[in-house]
């Protein structure tokens, strides 16, 4: 039986995934787990796995085409088994409509018949599609309503560049969107609506998309003047009053397109700092005996075994976590949610933004196995090769801006987590000891916590344990 | 012709409908001597004594009952039910004899009343006083549901009901009373059911309304055409049952976008009967999905602001519009 391939959810906020690229390509073998494509998401480029064996037999996802998490991407055939005529649709296109086949011949084109056999399935198809012929011209004419007193000369404005043969815009048979009399119309006048570029909500090709297209179409084929355009549902942009209905705002000068990463973030923080009321306690903690610790440890490691001052906060968190599991919890209208694994999200910067990995199931970690773990999450988080549990599954985040010199740091909170450790620079401070000053190395943290969780009490006792496990750091090496 | 308000020319209907047929007799809560919650009825009991204008208890069940039972006999009652909200009081009367008895006798039997009802809220009268019903109502098969919009439309619509051999649910916004309108003087002005009234012919979407909300519609239309140089058809539906979608699909065809304004709750709405049936009959001219512009999905409450809010508005209509475009 062929086996359908859908966008993976990775992450409880995404929505949509684009294909980065085809790592099997129609006709080869994919055993279970093996890497099959490259999905990008709004925080990373993952490795998507096949979750069965198969042969690839259809790419309906381009590369470099988005779309929403449950769709369709590809089509896994049996191994050896021969390949049905008709690959089963996206079930989004199920209930075409009669018209949709008759400009989507792709839709029932015989596949490639063996295994083995490769080539562009839609290519194939669209050749045998019925070019828009010069004889419909009369039905055109027809179907162009009466122009009174709307007249607007074709090939002006957003229409013009409507008409222009763009890249199909639904490669491979994704459910283009389109309105029902729109449709009825482009059928009827024989026009292929993936070349069409819908203006309307969400790209949607409207009657006005369609007719702007026969517009040019008539004018290609006669080569006489422009001719009015049929009437168009409202006027072109540039001439109207600038109103909501614009589909796609030009960016102007001075303005910058939020990368997905940043409308993410955006999106995240926002919903944090609104769903989550945050309360905040700070602390200093003497590191003097943590840093002669983490000297010790690191004057006879290799390089990939050296311990950061970041590597001692995570275990010491999740020694801590272990004792405070409401700093590990989520919160749900319905009751907490506490989570078995302790999972250290950890906040990474990175050129476009910022992305906060896990360390997977610190519960059971080594101080050494966290530092390699970390050094190499930064790494691939960098480059962007994070697997999908690795972003997702956190359940507590550093954020720790020491490096940068600054003194504190307050987070917000990472949702759905419960709290959110902000970590500053370890510096020498003059401090009272018995009665004398004296320099010691200080460093300030920040617990931003959710208070419908916990409260002030139960937060003090939790980074306290904190302090307590850094200040006496023996207590990190078990 | 003459301008007058809705209540008079109610009233006028009443009074020429009275005068025209002996049968026509008038029931309810203090229309006699009060004339009317409304004044719609003021000095017909003077005029035609307290045998054809009588006053009732408070007693909706009681006095739908009375009056189909008169009708039955072969009078011709109006029963006015102060507000739409009683009618829950008395809806067995109306759904279980009144839309049926020409049904469960074979045609031996008919029931010719008009019971009208005010409806409507935007008057702070609470959760329990503001309800908008006629799509309720249109549910029933064997009523019919009439909500004019203004004077001319409820006096000719008034008068037809009267002579309609069936229940006839006749519903009247109660914050058009006030408002004016040229009425035609003509003793046998008639409104057909089943009519739509094309208010404003347009180009880029078909706007539709009933009873107060064809206010909003036209009110949305103007500021489409003042702020968006968008060009809207306004349909007035004048009578839900029997309902007038031919009007509407040719608009549909025309305009290709619907947008329909209801001050009832959207789930399970009159808009979501009409919306389904311009989807059957006009699929393939529809360039946007049917929208809907309805009362918030809550009891109505009390508070000014609330209320203004949960109720549809022309920027409501606006909006809905322009997000279809």
């Amino acid at each position: 039986m062929a086996v359908e391939v859908t966008m993976p959810q990775m992450g409880a906020d995404m929505t949509e995934g684009t294909v980065v690229r085809w790592v099997k390509q129609v006709g080869d073998l994919v055993n279970r787990g093996e890497i099959i494509a490259e999905i990008e998401t709004d925080k990373a480029t993952v490795e998507l796995e096949a979750f069965e064996s198969g042969i690839m037999r259809k790419q309906i996802v381009g590369e470099g085409e988005t779309v929403p998490v449950g769709e369709v991407i590809a089509v896994l055939g049996a191994d050896g088994e021969e390949m049905p005529e008709q690959v089963p649709a996206p079930r989004k296109q199920a209930a075409e409509t009669p018209a949709r086949r008759s400009v989507e011949p792709q839709a029932e084109s015989p596949q490639p018949a063996a295994a083995g056999v490769t080539g562009d399935v839609a290519q194939d198809s669209a050749a045998k599609a019925p070019p828009p012929a010069v004889e419909e011209e009369a039905e055109h004419e027809e179907l162009t309503p009466p122009a009174a007193g709307e007249k607007e000369p074709a090939g002006t404005g957003g229409k013009a560049s409507a008409a222009a043969p763009a890249a199909p815009a639904a490669e491979g048979g994704a459910r283009t969107r389109i309105s029902p009399v729109a449709r009825r119309i482009a059928s009827d006048a024989g026009i292929e609506i993936e070349r069409l570029q819908g203006s309307g909500p969400d790209g949607r090709i409207l009657r006005r998309d369609v007719e702007a297209a026969l517009a040019s179409h008539r004018q290609e084929a006669t080569g006489a003047p422009t001719p009015p355009a049929p009437v168009p549902a409202r006027p072109a942009p540039q001439e109207a009053i600038p109103s909501r209905a614009v589909a796609q705002r030009p960016v102007v000068a001075g303005q910058q397109t939020l990368s997905r990463m940043r409308q993410a973030i955006a999106r995240r923080m926002t919903q944090s700092k609104q769903t989550q009321p945050h309360y905040y306690l700070t602390l200093d903690i003497d590191m003097t005996d943590a840093m002669a610790f983490r000297k010790q440890i690191n004057g006879s490691a290799s390089e990939e075994q050296r311990v950061s001052v970041n590597d001692l906060i995570v275990k010491a968190c999740a020694l801590a976590l272990e004792r405070h599991p409401k700093f590990n919890a989520e919160f749900h209208e319905n009751g907490l949610v506490y989570h078995d694994a302790i999972n250290i999200d950890i906040g990474i910067a990175l050129e476009e933004g910022l992305i906060a990995p896990a360390i997977l199931h610190c519960g059971g970690k080594t101080l050494g196995q966290i530092a390699r773990e970390s050094k190499e999450l930064v790494e691939r988080a960098k480059s962007g090769h994070l697997h999908a549990e690795e972003y997702s599954a956190g359940t507590f985040t550093i954020t720790n801006l020491g490096a940068y010199g600054v003194e504190a740091l307050i987070g917000i909170i990472n949702p759905p987590q419960a709290a959110i450790l902000g970590v500053g620079t370890v510096m020498p401070q003059a401090v009272v000891r018995d009665g004398e000053v004296v320099a010691r190395e200080m460093m300030k943290i920040a617990l931003s916590a959710d208070h419908r969780v916990s409260d002030g009490a139960e937060g003090a006792r939790f980074i306290k344990e904190i302090q307590g496990f850094l200040e006496n750091p023996v207590s990190l090496a078990l | 012709m003459a301008e007058m308000r809705m209540r008079d020319a109610l009233h006028d209907a009443l009074r020429e409908e009275m005068l025209r047929d002996e049968r026509v007799f008038l029931m309810g809560e203090d229309i006699g001597g009060y004339g009317g919650s409304y004044a719609v009825t003021r000095g017909l009991q003077t005029e035609f004594g307290p045998e054809r204008v009588r006053d009732t208890p408070i007693a909706e069940s009681g006095i739908l009952g009375a009056g189909i039972g008169a009708a039955l006999g072969g009078l011709r009652p109006m029963v006015e039910i102060m507000t739409i909200n009683f009618s829950f009081v008395g809806i067995d009367q109306i759904i279980n004899n009144a839309s049926k008895f020409s049904y469960m006798s074979g045609g031996q039997f008919n029931v010719p009343i008009v019971i009208r009802m005010a409806s409507g809220g935007g008057s702070q009268l609470g959760a329990t006083h503001s309800h908008s019903l006629e799509g309720m109502y249109a549910h029933f098969p064997g009523l019919k549901v009439v909500c004019p919009s203004n004077a001319a439309d409820a006096k000719g619509l008034l008068k037809r009901a009267f002579r309609d051999e069936n229940p006839v649910i006749f519903i009247e916004h109660a914050a058009l009373y006030g408002t004016k309108g040229e009425v035609p003087d003509d003793p046998d002005f008639l409104i057909e059911f089943g009519k739509a009234s094309v208010l404003q012919e347009g180009t880029d979407v078909t706007v539709i309304g009933y009873s107060g909300s064809v206010h909003q519609a036209i009110r949305a239309a103007k500021l489409l055409e003042e702020q968006e140089e968008l060009s809207a058809e306004v349909i007035d539906l004048r009578t839900l049952r029997p309902l007038d979608i031919e009007t509407v699909v040719q608009s549909v065809k025309k305009t290709n976008r619907a947008v329909i304004v209801e001050d009832d709750w959207r789930f399970g709405g009159f808009g979501a009967e009409l919306s389904a049936q311009i989807m059957e009959r006009a699929f393939d001219w529809l360039d946007a999905p049917v929208a809907r512009v309805s009362g918030k999905d809550v009891p109505m409450p009390y508070n000014r602001n609330l209320e203004f809010a949960a109720l549809p508005s022309e920027e409501d209509v606006v909006e809905a519009v322009l997000a279809m475009l």
